[in-house]
Order: structure tokens, then sequence, then C-alpha cells
């Protein structure tokens, strides 16, 4: 091989010539322009990008303020309470989750010392009784979590992954039996404590749940700016560059295991204040508070709205919370969701519309002429009416197979769905479609039969069942970027 | 004068395998030196061991007057050593400028709370390792000029990924810079440019380099002094055309001569 030719033409890059063919400007810029929207739509995005964080935060707050002004009920307060209380912990959660990449399944933990630590010091658990105004308590208790979350993150310099993962789980676990067992008499074991001193101070305190409402709403505008300032200086850099490659960011100068322990530690903090208007707000704690399903919650939020975006964190936790108490507390209002999300993964999956039709057609006829084959054979079979309320069981009445005692029927009938569900997904093709007709049928049967009955079950599985969907539509999340691993 | 590092019977085993045997070798401030050797020759674990990703198992390692033994990887960059990676290693996920201005941590010190209500030298120091980054950025000109600052790490291209690891190891504010394989996947021009490269970086940033690299162009065009390796044991070490010519460099690369053999 010879010497390059040191050819002028094509000497491009060298500073101060011109563009090269092939590393412009123009050419660099082609994703992000794939990426926007056409049109109008796109012009509304680009306004969007150029509007700084704190107009959107402060956008944010004003709606958040003003909704309640039409009015809400105590009740609807109290899911807003909910709904701000879940964004909070996502919030927080994300630190450690979205940031510096570490599962930290104790998380639920932190929540949990929170609310007993303001409940210890704003009761009569202790000695005569500590009674201490919030601006006291509240910071007291958001450093000893931090610090809390300091200890619980030491095992981390050690552990990666999946064994952080199983540790902190056990943390977790951990903080609900301590509660149960250990000093009943402060902690007041399974009973938990009750009357807790609501937030006081100056005078001043809140008692109902419009005032916590609005005490919510600003502490999650304080945390949400608060963590956003971390996220655009040198320690919010750190956290994602000890994401991206703890390898190298050690070699870049960040200490990767201080980095670490400072994730759990922020995080723990932002829990514990989640905790400690939990508890004001509830005026008691019990142990069943803060165990795994509401971890779980926590984690669906995230990922639902988008690990690593402080919006994507807020708008997951408000959504998961409205869906669990507002939507799916009323059967009806929960088969409103089975059903939609059950058509709407029909209508984006099955294409052309012409197959769409072909399945939906031979879905209805399909379940028409079981439920006559079934009552023509044993007519208590067919005897028990849908559980659901509404149009919706008027509707399927005559359609779907209820036995007078679904029971047991529903439960073998749920664990053939499971199968169906594992077979769809093995199958290709033809016999894929030709399957789908008894599974949902089967689907709705079960759920008429059974599922509406039991709510704590539906909701678990319907939050999954959105997480799934999400995962095929936008595995990001809502507001999440995506990440990008080159091969 | 002392040499900013300087190698002293450093030996690498794993187990029975023999890494690195008893090499010596040294580095003048402001000097280029290449590492050659076939695959294997032990050129990237001699770059591991300088930045503490491994520990040596026997000899000495002083950079400028400081034996760096049992130091973790961290202290050694905040020393002054900062490197590149032959597989690359950036922060994907993250904007050019990001992946850049991360490696200012070790020169940054507000804590936590300063950064949340933006204090002083919170902002001072932002404001500086923008600077600082916008600085070594504009080393590269056109090639990542301004309009890819906030575009992330993984949309750009090879070539321009390996530049930006340069980047980001020089806002560390290195004295010595360890560069494994620079011109790799690189075109004939573009190895040019990083030969050119090195040579500004010297005179402009004073910085010793070590290189490895296999592009004899531009071993041969950089370099000061050029070592090569082999099963880890230096075989020659000298300008590039001794280093070339020398008879355990080409049988190290060719294999013996089967006449001279023979004979």
């Amino acid at each position: 091989m010879t010497d390059p030719d040191p050819d002028p033409a094509s000497q491009e890059g060298a500073p101060g010539e011109r563009a090269a063919v092939g590393v412009d400007e123009w050419v660099a810029r082609s994703g992000e322009r794939q990426e926007s929207l056409p049109g109008p739509l796109g012009a509304v995005q680009r306004a969007f990008g150029r509007v700084g964080w704190w107009p959107r935060l402060a956008a944010a707050v004003v709606v958040g303020a003003i909704i309640p002004q039409f009015g809400l009920n105590d009740f609807q307060f109290q899911i807003g309470i909910n709904m701000l209380l879940l964004a909070l912990l996502a919030v927080g959660l994300n630190i450690s989750v979205g940031w510096a990449g570490l599962l930290d399944l104790g998380y639920i933990a932190f929540y949990g010392f929170g609310a007993y630590g303001f409940a210890l010091l704003s009761s009569s658990q202790i000695g005569g009784g500590i009674h201490w105004p919030a601006y006291a308590s509240v910071p007291v208790v958001m450093i000893a979590a931090g610090v809390l979350g300091l200890l619980v993150g030491l095992p981390s310099r050690r552990l990666l992954g999946d064994y952080l993962a199983i540790v902190t789980l056990f943390f977790g676990e951990a903080f609900v039996e301590f509660t149960n067992n250990v000093a009943s008499g402060t902690l007041g074991g399974p009973n938990g404590i009750t009357s807790i001193d609501p937030y006081k101070g100056f005078g001043a305190q809140i008692t109902t749940n419009k005032g916590y409402f609005y005490l919510l709403l600003v502490l999650l505008a304080v945390v949400c700016a608060a963590v956003h300032m971390l996220d655009r200086s040198r320690l919010g850099r750190a956290w994602r560059a000890v994401r991206e490659d703890p390898l190298a960011a050690g070699l870049m100068t960040i200490p990767v295991n201080r980095v670490k322990l400072m994730a759990f530690s922020f995080g723990a903090a932002i829990a514990a204040l989640a905790g400690t208007v939990f508890a004001a707000q509830q005026i008691s704690v019990f142990p069943t508070d803060f165990d795994t399903p509401f971890l779980i919650l926590i984690y669906a939020a995230l990922i639902l709205g988008g690990a690593g975006s402080i919006g994507g964190a807020v708008i997951g936790g408000l959504i998961i919370a409205i869906t669990l108490d507002g939507f799916l507390r009323s059967p009806t209002q929960s088969g409103y969701i089975f059903y939609g999300m059950i058509a709407l993964t029909l209508v984006v999956k099955l294409r052309p519309w012409r197959k769409l039709a072909a399945v939906a057609t031979t879905i209805v006829v399909f379940g028409l002429a079981m439920h006559a084959i079934v009552s023509a054979v044993s007519a208590s079979s067919v005897a028990g009416g849908p559980q659901s309320s509404g149009w919706i069981a008027d509707v399927v009445r005559h359609w779907v197979i209820v036995p007078s005692n679904p029971t047991g029927p529903g439960n073998i009938g749920f664990v053939i769905l499971v199968c169906a569900l594992i077979a769809i997904v093995q199958l290709r093709g033809r016999w894929r479609t030709m399957l789908i007709v008894p599974t949902v049928y089967l689907a709705v049967c079960v759920w008429e039969a059974r599922l509406v009955g039991q709510p704590a079950i539906t909701r678990q599985l319907l939050i999954g069942a959105i997480l799934i969907v999400m995962m095929n539509a936008r595995p990001q999340g809502l507001l999440g970027a995506r990440r990008v691993e080159i091969v | 004068m002392t040499p900013i590092l300087s190698l002293d019977k450093l030996s690498l085993a794993f187990g029975g395998l023999n890494a690195l045997t008893d090499l010596e070798l040294e580095v003048q401030e402001r000097e280029v030196v290449s590492v050659i050797g076939p695959n294997g020759a032990g050129k990237t674990t001699l770059f591991n061991v300088i930045t503490g990703i491994y520990d040596p198992s026997g000899g000495d390692l002083v950079f400028a007057g400081e034996s760096l033994l049992g130091r973790a990887p961290t202290a050694i960059t905040r020393a002054g050593i900062a490197r590149t990676f032959q597989s690359l290693r950036l922060f994907l996920n993250m904007s050019v400028i990001e992946n850049v201005m991360a490696a200012t941590y070790g020169h940054t010190r507000a804590t936590p709370i300063e950064q949340i209500l933006r204090l002083p030298r919170s902002r001072r120091e932002e404001r500086e390792a923008r600077a600082l980054a916008e600085e070594v950025l504009a080393f590269f000109g056109r090639r990542l000029a301004g309009y890819r600052w906030d575009q992330p790490a993984y949309s750009l291209s090879y070539a321009n990924r390996r530049r930006l690891e340069i980047a980001r190891a020089l806002a560390t504010r290195p004295k010595l810079l360890l560069l494994d394989e620079p011109a790799a996947g690189m075109n004939p021009n573009e190895s040019l440019e990083v030969m050119e490269l090195i040579g500004r970086l010297r005179a402009e940033l004073g910085l010793s380099i070590l290189v490895i690299e296999h592009d004899m162009h531009v071993v041969a065009g950089c370099s000061d002094r050029v070592v090569a390796l082999d099963h880890g044991v230096k075989i020659a070490e000298g300008t590039f055309d001794e280093v070339a010519n020398h008879p355990a460099v080409i049988e190290a690369y060719l294999g013996r001569d089967p006449e001279a053999l023979a004979s």
C-alpha cells in the first residue's frame, strides 16, 4: 500500500474547509426531521420543544391547581392525592432506576420509613408523645431516610444487576416484617400507628383532603424542579454515565460507588417525603400499606411513563393511580377498559380490515353457536348471568356462557385462558388467527363469570395488560427517550 | 529529564499466562510513543494495567514521580492519565456534549445542594465545563461541529464516535493520553487527520501521548519513538525505521523465514 493520495479534493473535514459529501449538517439532521411530525402538528411539536422546562412545569402546576375549582368532592380529592403521591414516588424511583440504572426493589421501604418516621414524631407513641411541627419532623425524616438509603446502597458497591435487585427486595420485605413484629409497643405491630397529627406548623394545620391535594401539588413541583436541576448538572450526568457504562465512567473521573450511593440516598429522601404526607393525610399507618404490591405499582408508573424522564414519571404515576382508583373501582368501568383493550388490540394487530371483519364476525357467531349448543345440552351451565352491569351485560347476556355457580368453572377457564394466550404467542400465521376466536371468547366468558367479581385481581391483570400493550407500541414509555444499543 | 511515565519491570500474569513480562517503558514529556505488535501481543493489556483496570503482578508503575500501584482507575485518571478504548465505550444514550461534560466530574466540586439551588459555584463550574467541552470538541473542527452537540452519541458515525472518545478523554484534563487504535475503522484520509490531530494535541496542549496503532502510516507519521511488543515482551524499541526493520519485529508479524530455518 502506498501513501494515501493527498488529493486536495478529498481533504474534507479539516477546519475552515467546505463540508464534505455525506457528513454535512443536512444529512446529520435527517433523523430529527424523520422523527418530527408533518404539517401543523409538527409546528406545535417544535414550538413545544422550544419552551423551557420551567414554563412547562408552571403550566402543569396551574392546570393541577385549576382542576379542583370545578368542585370535586372528598372522594375525588382522595383520588387526586393518590395520583400525586404515586407521581412523587415515581419521580424518586426514577433517580435510581431511570438514571443510575440500579434496580432498587427495596424502594417501598423508604416510603414506609418516611410514613412511620413521621408517625412516631407526630403522635403519642414515644414516651409522653412527641408532637413536632411538620417543618421540623419532615426534614429530620427525609435526612434519616437519606442516611438509610446510603446504608442500603452499600451492598450496591459490590452487587450488580439481579443480585442487587434481590438484596434490596429482601430489605423491602424486612421492613414489613420489622414493623409487624418488632417493638409492637411503639410501632403498633399489625395494628399500626393511629391518631397521627396532621401537617402542622406556624399555628396552622392541614386537615382536609383539598389541603393535602394542594400541599402535594406544591411538593411535587418543588421536587421536580430540584431533581431537574440535579439532572442538568454534574451529578445527573454522572448518574447517567454510570448507567451507560460503569467502567468508562470510572475512567472518566466519576467515583462510581459514591455516585450510586447518592442515587439511593436521594430517591430514599423523596420516597420518605411522600411517606410523611401519606401518614399525615391517612392519620394512620399500617405495615401492609408498604408491601410489595404497591412497589409494583410504582414501577408500573415509571415504566409506563418512561424511565429516565421526570415528566414521564409524573404522567405514569397519574395514569396508573387514576386507572386503579378511578376507573377500575367499579366493575362497569373496568369492563370498558377490558373490552376496549381487546377491541383496540384486534384493530391494531389484524390487518387488512377484511381479516379484522372476518375475525370479529367469527367471534360473534362462534359465541352464539357455543351458547346455543351448551344451553341445549345443559341448561344450568348457562343459568348464571354476566357479572358486569349496564349495557355491556345486556349485550353479552345471550352470548357468554356463565354457569349458575361460576367459581369452579371460572377458575378452570382462567387456567385454560392463560394456556391459550401462551399458545397464541407461539403460533404464527393462519393457526394464530384461528386461535384468536376461541381465546377472545374464552377471555370474555372468564371475565364475566369470574374476574369482574374480583377487583383486586383484575386490577393487577389489567395493569399488566396495559404494560404489555405499551411495550409493543412504545417500549420507551410515554415520555421516555429511546435507548439505543449499537450492535 | 525525568520521564512522565515509567514502567519498571512491569509484569502481569493471568494464572499461568504471562500477559506482560518485565516490561520497561518510559514516556518523556511531550513525547509521542507508539506501541505496535501483532494481535494478542498485550498492547491493550498494557493500557489496562496503566489505567488501573488490572493490578500488575510485579514491577512498578511511576507517573509524574508517584507510583500508581494499588490506585483505583478513577484516582489514576484524576492524577492525569486519560484513555480511549479500542472497542468504543461511549455513554451512548447521552448527547455528544454531555459525554464530554461528564468527564469534567473530577475537577468540579459543587455539592448536590449547590447544584439544586444553582448557587454561584455550581453555575461557574457548569459554565467552565461547557466551555471546556466546546474547546475540546473544537479540535475536531467540522467533524463534531456545533449542530451535533445535542445529538445522542449513538447517532454518530463510527469514526466520529472514535473522535468523541478522544474529546471525552481530553475533558479530564490529562497530562498523558493513551489512545487505543484511534485510526481503526477510518479511511486513509481520516487516518491522516488522526495523525495530524495527534501532532496538534502535543503542540497545543503539551500532552504526552502513548498510542496503539496498526496503521503503519499513522505510526510512521506521528511517533517520536516506537515500541514493539510480542507475547507481552518488548522485542524492539527505537525510531520507526529501526523498529520496522528489526528482525524480531518482522518475525513477530510474518513468522520466521523458512529458508533461514532450514539452514
